[in-house]
């Protein structure tokens, strides 16, 4: 059902836990849903120099989180804006059809934490598009 | 590594003595049993034998018994069979919110045939009372259609007194006791049942081969077309090999269903205590007591399903939940949402099903595994750590 790299990630996820003094949080899904990732990064001279993440949800939606914030880690703001959802998913060499709407939202959470420390440093938020911070199936009538 | 079956509701391991009659007969009985000459009629002879057994099985004759291909055949031969044949008496069917997918979904396309369906709610536990099914007779009711046991909270329902007002009322009483034939004593006659649905699968059997309890003189509409097996009730060459172990397998339940379901009762009892006690907020699902012997159920707070099964699986544990992730749709089970389970606690469900070949072993194996990985699965939940920081 899922890739060796899903397992992986899932059976040893990267950078799990809570931040305390974080520069940006951002919270995607919904409990109705089964999926919750919650991303949180520290941000020093523009780059991500720590990240970490807690999820409610099924073995791809930990497997995304753990990649996206090994994908994130030491990148750029401008460069982690870039990371999609279908490039983690890659990352993972691909997931389950299924899996691609409902638990595939970890870089959103990652979008939603950097848009968090922009707004909370007064620094321009312009042309990034939060997805609605939801399922995309709308079982959760978001 | 040890491995521990712990998915008897969704298939059970067949005997090795079922396994090796099987195979004898797959190679040696593969005459048509249509057939007059001596290998047909040596087949045949067989099926007869299958079918006094699991008459005895049920307190039915020979005659009330139809060889299916399982059980979401034999509940959509009775559903859509019953209700055809009825269409001009009546077209008012009741059920309940959590019968299996076979039974809702059979109803649904009825639906679209034009007759309408009452589908009753249940209690916390997952039961529908007799006096509710009552309440929902109509003039035009024609069937009525409660399992025996739910699937995957194990709950047992009223179905003597369900029958027994069904037969008050003159309405065709149906239950889909896939669940609970070869693991409770059930009597077709004492508990008012017309029609009754079970595969061999589910207690000890081969996959593909059930049976329908039709009580004499009760007529379907035909499902399949073809030739006059089963008396012209399902047509097809029989599955002769299939229909021995459905014969075997219902033997040895008649037999052995006593000791082994005490033995089974224990276990789980002793696993639902061990989880209570090992693991905090997590709740026991269906009835404590009307329950099926092998069934427990949990919803554990904070997780979810899929992840727990695949670390479960890690550790050499098959098991089952009702999280949307494992059902293959977007929904968590319809079942734990009937009982009145947020979403969230639905999705966090485990269920765990015993059998004769469950050990005392594999309920310490699996009391010593499950509490670290629902820890481990906590430690990552943002739910988990915004009740506790």
């Amino acid at each position: 059902m899922y890739s060796a790299k899903v397992m992986e990630h899932f059976s040893n996820p990267r950078n799990v836990g809570v931040m305390e003094n974080f520069s940006g949080v951002g919270t995607v899904g919904n409990p109705v849903c089964g999926d919750i990732m919650k991303i949180f990064i520290k941000v020093e001279e523009n780059k991500i120099s720590d990240i970490k993440f807690q999820t409610f949800g099924c073995g791809a939606a930990i497997a995304t989180s753990s990649m996206v914030t090994e994908l994130a880690k030491g990148k750029t703001i401008e460069e982690a804006l870039k990371l999609t959802n279908l490039a983690v998913a890659e990352a993972l060499d691909g997931l389950p059809p299924v899996k691609m709407h409902c638990s595939n939202l970890a870089a959103d959470a990652l979008k939603a934490a950097i848009v968090d420390y922009l707004l909370k440093n007064g620094l321009p938020t312009d042309g990034i598009e939060l997805d609605k911070q939801c399922c995309h199936h709308g079982c959760c009538g978001g | 590594m040890k491995e521990v079956y712990f998915d008897n509701a969704a298939t059970t391991k067949i005997l090795p003595t079922i396994a090796d009659e099987m195979y004898k007969a797959l190679l040696d009985c593969y005459g048509n049993p249509s057939g007059i000459y001596k290998l047909g009629q040596q087949a045949k002879k067989i099926i007869d034998g299958a079918r006094t057994e699991v008459a005895l099985l049920l307190n039915a004759s020979p005659e009330e018994i139809v060889f299916t291909g399982g059980g979401s055949e034999g509940d959509t031969m009775v559903l859509i069979g019953a209700a055809r044949a009825q269409a001009k008496k009546g077209r008012h069917i009741i059920t309940t919110a959590v019968e299996h997918h076979a039974v809702l979904h059979a109803c649904e396309a009825l639906e679209k045939e034009g007759f309408r369906v009452t589908y009753l709610p249940v209690d916390e536990f997952g039961m529908v009372g007799a006096q509710a099914v009552e309440a929902a007779i109509a003039e035009d009711t024609i069937l009525i259609s409660v399992m025996y046991a739910n699937n995957e909270i194990g709950t047992i329902m009223p179905v003597k007194e369900i029958g027994e007002i069904a037969r008050k009322h003159g309405v065709l009483f149906h239950t889909d006791a896939v669940q609970a034939v070869g693991h409770v004593p059930i009597d077709v006659k004492e508990e008012n049942i017309d029609l009754l649905t079970l595969t061999a699968h589910k207690f000890h059997g081969p996959k593909g081969t059930g049976a329908v309890y039709i009580r004499k003189g009760i007529r379907l509409a035909n499902l399949i077309y073809g030739g006059g097996q089963e008396k012209g009730r399902r047509a097809g060459t029989e599955n002769t090999t299939g229909i021995l172990g459905l014969g075997l397998a219902s033997a040895h339940a008649r037999q052995h269903m006593q000791e082994n379901s005490e033995r089974i009762r224990k276990l789980r009892d002793k696993l639902i205590s061990g989880i209570e006690e090992k693991i905090s907020e997590v709740r026991l699902n269906g009835h404590r007591e009307q329950r099926l012997p092998n069934n427990a159920n949990f919803s554990i707070d904070y997780i979810e399903g899929e992840g727990l099964l695949l670390l479960l699986d890690m550790a050499g544990i098959a098991a089952s939940s009702g999280s949307a992730c494992t059902s293959g749709s977007l929904d968590p089970s319809h079942v734990l949402l009937a009982i009145g389970l947020p979403h969230e606690t639905a999705h966090g469900s485990l269920r765990l099903t015993l059998s004769e070949f469950t050990t005392e072993d594999d309920i310490d194996y699996l009391l010593e595994k499950l509490p670290p990985i629902v820890a481990r699965l906590r430690s990552m939940s943002p739910l988990y750590s915004e009740k506790y920081n």
